[in-house]
């Protein structure tokens, strides 16, 4: 019994010490939270207001900008440049399509087939990576240039007849063509969709396909009905990762593209640095924003991804 | 529906000289094994026997090395999984997680372009009990739950022969005791094939008709399980099901029907019929006794042991009372460690350890293995797994 009753007393003065570092903790995460969060501030918020009001300034460069909240910059920007919004939106879609047609079987390689040279195909998938953007976008003019091995097989196999006539190139020439910057587009971003479609593919169990195989699917059947609904998260992600940068890019549109192929972000960058039009150029990015932004939401909820995860 | 006929022979799994090779490493030893149409039978061993691999091998998710599988009398060596008769209740059941119960369930129903499927899902999924969770998805299931949706979902198809890797290895002890009555009660509902692999002895007993004892990619003993519980012919099946005491002994003399062996000064008698080894006069036997079938008497009282039964003398090493019994560790010069359970009846208050006593037992219950192997064979595989 002596020691029953002798228990509690060191309890009591341990416990109101133990208080103040749990307050203390409560704090904690708040901390870890501002670095990230100053950096949001100083380099998403800020330029985003500075930006905003930007787009309603009317001025010229010598008597200086004022907001005056002139609105009509955003009628006037989007009713002369659609063309290049719209082409913008094709381009990026055709695109992510092409990447996810390239990108997916590759990837499926990889998680699937690959054994011990997964590795290796990973490290060539990143390898692009490893010199810059321009430089992989300048090679490609080497490689679609005018007579060269490409468009000389490509027009002896008839194919440039086709697609001249679709429009997407023009006589026996695919540089300066829809195609040439499609083919950058597609080239550049590949890489964003085959990780993302590896990641997911590679989570997926294998004994799902030998529980679909045994229960009566054949390979192509255990495809469609287990491995590719299971592998969605990926697609949207990588197709989000494919889409969203191409439709906003202009190094492709300018350097393998002509006139007729500019895209919206071309419009922006020589607003801003040739034409020096400020508003209009803050004008159409937040278009650009807002039409991507309307885009994805519609996507996402389309393709229902939320309780797949 | 065709519904499985008792006198269809089309449920047997006939495997002939089955063997799997890895490189250098031999999972499965080429293997002869019958399983007839309508039984529960059970692959019993501990991880990387090749019990899981013979079952895959069946079921066609693993190409045999050798030999043929016949699925009654038709050959389906060659054949991919999806063309197979069989279904399978994966280890940690593998349900599609994007699919909900319900077509979970009609999966199978659905490959092979049966239309109308709700009303097979539906009694399906009372048989097993999941009615109203059909529109849930797997991952909102709990772990029964999700065994019995595996279940339902392969025996849907009325295969031929089921086969179960596994399948209550996830589930927690009380629920894998329901389980097992529950799969035993379906399995004579449908009086389909079911080849069981697991791990646990008891489970094996408990649910199965016969159980193939493996080791090392080899069958070591085939038979019912209280056959092979009494009767076991190796050190491996002796101790892997349930605890045998083994003896190391000398063979002293044969008199008609019994042995008599000599252990550490201890004469002991065993029938001969009960004895799978070779027995010379003056050679080496094992002699086993299940700890069950020991009597336990205090030293002071030794007269009071009928004539007749084997006797060996011990010093109590250790005692725990599990309510329904007292397991004790008794040391003797024969074999250190000798273990008896005894029925918590009339509990004598002297044997507490270092107690000196007499273990005694009719020598009926003794049976003898061949000495050249290990005795431990089968011991420290049961308490990895």
């Amino acid at each position: 019994m002596s020691t029953l009753t002798e228990a509690p007393p060191p309890l009591a003065p341990a416990a109101p010490e133990k208080k103040p570092p749990r307050r203390r903790g409560r704090l904690t995460p708040y901390w870890l939270l501002l670095p990230g969060i100053l950096w949001l501030v100083v380099f998403f918020a800020l330029p985003m207001i500075y930006q905003a009001s930007t787009s309603v300034q009317t001025g010229s460069l010598e008597e200086g900008y004022k907001v005056t909240w002139h609105f009509a910059t955003y009628w006037d920007a989007l009713s002369e440049y659609w063309p290049q919004f719209l082409r913008s939106v094709a381009y990026a879609a055709s695109a992510t399509v092409l990447c996810l047609l390239l990108g997916y079987p590759l990837a499926y390689l990889i998680a699937f087939r690959a054994g011990r040279w997964r590795n290796l195909i990973m490290i060539l998938v990143i390898a692009p990576f490893f010199t810059s953007f321009l430089i992989r976008t300048l090679a490609w003019k080497t490689i679609l240039a005018d007579g060269g091995p490409v468009v000389g097989a490509l027009n002896t196999l008839h194919v440039l007849d086709v697609t001249s006539w679709l429009g997407w190139t023009a006589g026996d020439r695919v540089l300066a063509t829809p195609l040439a910057v499609v083919c950058g587009l597609t080239y550049n971003f590949l890489p964003f969709m085959i990780l993302p479609l590896y990641t997911s593919l590679e989570r997926i169990d294998g004994r799902l396909h030998e529980a679909a195989g045994d229960l009566y699917a054949r390979p192509f059947t255990t495809f469609r009905k287990v491995t590719f609904p299971l592998s969605m998260p990926g697609v949207v992600s990588g197709t989000l990762l494919t889409f969203i940068p191409a439709t906003g890019d202009y190094v492709n549109a300018s350097l393998l593209g002509s006139a007729d192929t500019g895209m919206i972000g071309n419009v922006i960058q020589s607003q801003f640095l040739r034409v020096l039009d400020y508003p209009t150029a803050a004008a159409l990015s937040f278009i650009l924003m807002a039409a991507i932004l309307a885009m994805v939401t519609v996507y996402i909820r389309k393709s229902g991804t939320e309780d797949l995860v | 529906m065709k519904t499985t006929d008792a006198t269809d022979r089309g449920g047997d799994v006939r495997l002939s000289g089955i063997s799997k090779t890895y490189g250098s490493f031999t999972a499965v030893h080429p293997l002869d094994l019958t399983v007839p149409q309508g039984s529960f039978f059970a692959l019993l061993g501990a991880s990387g026997c090749g019990k899981t691999t013979t079952l895959r091998m069946i079921a066609g998710l693993e190409e045999p090395s050798t030999g043929t599988v016949h699925l009654g009398d038709q050959d389906v060596t060659a054949l991919p999984p999806y063309k197979r008769p069989v279904n399978t209740v994966f280890q940690s059941y593998a349900l599609f997680p994007h699919l909900d119960i319900f077509e979970n369930v009609a999966f199978g129903l659905r490959r092979r372009g049966i239309k109308s499927v709700k009303k097979q899902v539906e009694e399906m999924l009372d048989l097993v009990q999941l009615g109203e969770q059909a529109r849930k998805k797997p991952h909102q299931l709990s772990g029964g739950q999700q065994q019995r949706v595996a279940v339902a979902r392969a025996l849907i198809n009325h295969p031929k022969v089921l086969l179960l890797d596994e399948p209550l290895g996830a589930l927690d002890l009380k629920l894998r005791r329901q389980m097992q009555l529950e799969l035993k009660r379906i399995q004579t509902e449908v009086g389909i094939t079911f080849v069981h692999v697991t791990h646990d002895q008891e489970e094996a007993m408990t649910m199965a008709d016969t159980v193939a004892v493996m080791n090392g990619g080899r069958v070591e003993q085939l038979g019912a399980p209280a056959d092979l519980y009494e009767n076991p012919r190796t050190t491996f099946v002796a101790n892997f099901l349930g605890t045998s005491n083994l003896i190391e002994a000398e063979v002293d003399s044969t008199s008609g029907d019994d042995i008599v062996v000599k252990a550490a000064g201890d004469k002991l008698v065993l029938p001969a019929e009960r004895c799978s080894a070779a027995t010379t006069t003056g050679g080496k036997v094992l002699v086993g006794v299940r700890p069950e079938k020991i009597g336990l008497t205090h030293a002071d009282e030794a007269g009071t042991v009928p004539e007749g039964r084997n006797r060996i003398t011990g010093k109590i090493a250790n005692t725990s009372f599990i309510g329904v019994s007292t397991q004790y560790v008794v040391d003797c010069a024969a074999c250190p460690g000798f273990e008896v359970y005894v029925q918590n009846i009339d509990r004598d208050p002297r044997l507490v350890p270092g107690a000196d006593v007499v273990l005694h037992w009719n020598p009926a219950h003794t049976f003898g293995l061949d000495a050249a192997q290990d005795i431990d064979a089968g011991v420290a595989e049961e308490e990895a797994a």
